[in-house]
């Protein structure tokens, strides 16, 4: 990944450090891949990455007459650690995503989904979800239950993102600073709620909700998997839309009108898009903090800031990071498992200030 | 024909543009000129469509601009702003990349080509952010070109520009106003805001002059430009054509080309 590959075609390029664009894309999909593997192969009982990809492409296949370690193997891979790697890798990828959209849409590098009240607004509908609605729900199938909190959280997020939108509309148009003062005074406001709700709580209700917000993929299941899916999905297969608008946007939102870019149009569909899919992590993983920030900016200073590139790379490099924090939160303390938010900010924020350090973050 | 008719603009009360009726032709460049304040960028951003006029409407080639889709718009104008401001670190040749609306991504040649027509070769894989002022200036005039570029060659291209020669030295001044002649000569129309008057009356083929957001006199420059005109707008006493005591430059005896 050095420019000295092809010293014909990227003696120019050395200037600016950049490899090329494919070479990038390619080891953020392989080190997505290997993170993968890797999530599904390492935990208490160690499995063999040739071994899981045997059980992988066999996935389908009706159980042989399997017997003993196996088929041990076989549903510690598939029924324990697949669902939690999907849960990794979705989570993972439309979070660094949505956080490279929106610092497009806010044109700062600092930018993040937080800004628009997604995990403010999810934290809240957590608490009231754990500290009132859980009676409520404890009626319905066992099936439906676990995804009490992730609904509540979900919708959360959603309703905090329009309502701070809806306030920075005018006259057509949504101003951008009007974006940022409102969702940091819903943010601010859905806090307060969090925390009047924390304070009525019994002690195991706080505890249920100090660790949903310290983020985790432990009670990944299938079902968590679906509901996360199609908004991250969506997310993911959207977004590279935007990428020639999101690109002309860094010029200033009148000069990306000028070059044919419906500027709201773009604005809104960011917005939604990015409210859907994080909101959605959040709801199945809770709050993964850096992830959204770190890894959109280590694309930029690595593939450069063109979206066209960044959208793809910081999916898969998210991805990739993610899966590696999760594995980081199941060994370092086993069979204890540390939140993954902790993780992530224990590695994420120091290495952020070594960059700020190492090289003027804004550029 | 590129035309605002009695176009108003009304921001918190105050009239930043007052009825103002003005046609771009082309083949021809306008300029606009005015005191600070005289509302020569809120003109040139209604006639952009990046503002909507409070009356009035801006008409282009038949159809009212605000019935065009942003890039149904921008296949037929480009705008050269006032900032050169862009954030991230993006490189020269992605900064010019952003006017060719919907070509091929392997237009290196072709961007390659845009920069050294503003004195840029050898610049594309350059940071922006790395730039001088007159530097960056020169990479969004070559983003506008771009832009034109890739526009409708059978229908007639305008090119709007906002203050394009403020941060540049006099040759690259020069540079930007050949373009200009050179835009309109290819059967496109130019509107420029232009705060030197010698390079107005050297380029323009009609002066349009802005006070208090009305339009004082529009005409071809040796009609405009008066002793009185400047009065009026500028408040200045000064005579037209009159030759100062010491040394002084007119940009219009450099000798093209050899810059």
């Amino acid at each position: 990944m050095t420019a000295t590959a092809a010293p014909g075609t990227l003696a120019g390029r050395r200037a600016s450090g950049r490899p090329r664009v494919a070479v990038g894309l390619a080891a953020c999909a392989v080190l997505a891949a290997v993170a993968f593997i890797g999530a599904l192969a390492i935990g208490p009982v160690s499995i063999g990455p040739g071994r899981v990809l045997a059980i992988l492409a066999q996935a389908f296949d009706a159980p042989m007459e399997e017997a003993g370690r196996a088929l041990r193997e076989r549903m510690v891979v598939l029924d324990i650690r697949l669902p939690r790697a999907v849960l990794g890798l979705l989570t993972g990828a439309g979070t660094a995503m949505a956080g490279a959209v929106m610092q497009g849409v806010f044109r700062n590098p600092l930018a993040d989904p937080g800004l628009v009240g997604v995990s403010p607004g999810a934290a809240l509908a957590a608490v009231a979800f754990i500290v009132l609605g859980m009676p409520l729900f404890a009626v319905l199938p066992d099936v439906i239950q676990p995804l009490g909190l992730p609904l509540a959280a979900f919708a959360g997020s959603l309703v905090t993102t329009m309502l701070i939108a809806r306030l920075a509309m005018r006259g057509g148009s949504m101003s951008v600073a009007t974006l940022l003062f409102a969702g940091l005074a819903l943010g601010a406001l859905a806090s307060a709620g969090t925390g009047l709700l924390v304070f009525i709580s019994t002690e195991q209700q706080s505890r249920e909700f100090v660790f949903w917000t310290l983020g985790s993929l432990g009670g990944a299941t299938w079902p968590k998997v679906a509901l996360v899916a199609p908004f991250v999905t969506a997310l993911l297969v959207g977004a590279p839309f935007l990428a020639r608008g999101l690109d002309a946007l860094a010029l200033g939102e009148a000069e990306a009108f000028h070059v044919g870019v419906p500027v709201e149009r773009l604005k809104r569909w960011s917005i939604i898009a990015v409210a859907a899919g994080v909101g959605a992590c959040v709801a199945a993983a809770g709050v993964v903090g850096f992830v959204g920030l770190i890894v959109p900016h280590l694309v930029r200073m690595w593939l450069g800031p063109g979206h066209r590139v960044l959208l793809p790379a910081s999916a898969l490099l998210g991805a990739a990071v993610l899966l590696a924090a999760d594995i980081c939160a199941r060994m370092l303390a086993a069979p204890a498992e540390l939140p993954l938010g902790v993780v992530t900010a224990l590695v994420g924020a120091p290495f952020f200030l070594w960059l700020l350090l190492r090289r003027r973050l804004i550029g | 024909m590129y035309t605002a008719e009695a176009v108003r603009l009304t921001r918190h009360g105050r009239t930043l543009v007052r009825d103002v009726t003005l046609a771009l032709k082309p083949g021809t460049i306008t300029v606009l000129v005015g005191p600070n304040g005289a509302g020569k960028s809120s003109l040139l951003k209604l006639m952009a469509g990046e503002t909507t006029p409070s009356a009035g409407r801006v008409v282009l080639e038949g159809s009212d601009i605000r019935t065009l889709a942003p890039v149904a718009l921008a296949r037929r104008r480009a705008v050269l702003p006032q900032s050169a401001d862009v954030a991230f670190s993006f490189r020269v040749d992605e900064v010019v990349r952003i006017g060719l609306i919907g070509s091929q991504p392997s237009a290196t040649a072709r961007i390659e080509r845009l920069l050294e027509r503003v004195d840029l070769g050898g610049f594309s894989e350059r940071g922006y952010d790395t730039l001088s002022g007159g530097e960056r200036q020169r990479v969004q005039l070559a983003r506008a070109l771009a832009q034109v570029e890739v526009m409708d060659p059978d229908k007639p291209r305008y090119l709007l520009l906002d203050e394009p020669t403020a941060s540049l030295d006099l040759a690259h001044q020069l540079l930007v106003l050949r373009e200009a002649r050179a835009h309109a000569a290819a059967g496109g129309a130019v509107l420029a805001v232009l705060h030197d008057l010698n390079l107005a009356a050297m380029v323009a083929d009609v002066i349009a002059v802005l006070v208090d957001g009305a339009l004082l006199t529009c005409g071809p420059p040796a009609e405009v430009l008066t002793d009185a005109t400047l009065k009026a707008a500028f408040r200045i006493e000064a005579r037209i054509n009159a030759v100062p005591d010491g040394p002084f430059l007119l940009p219009q005896t450099v000798v093209q080309g050899a810059a």
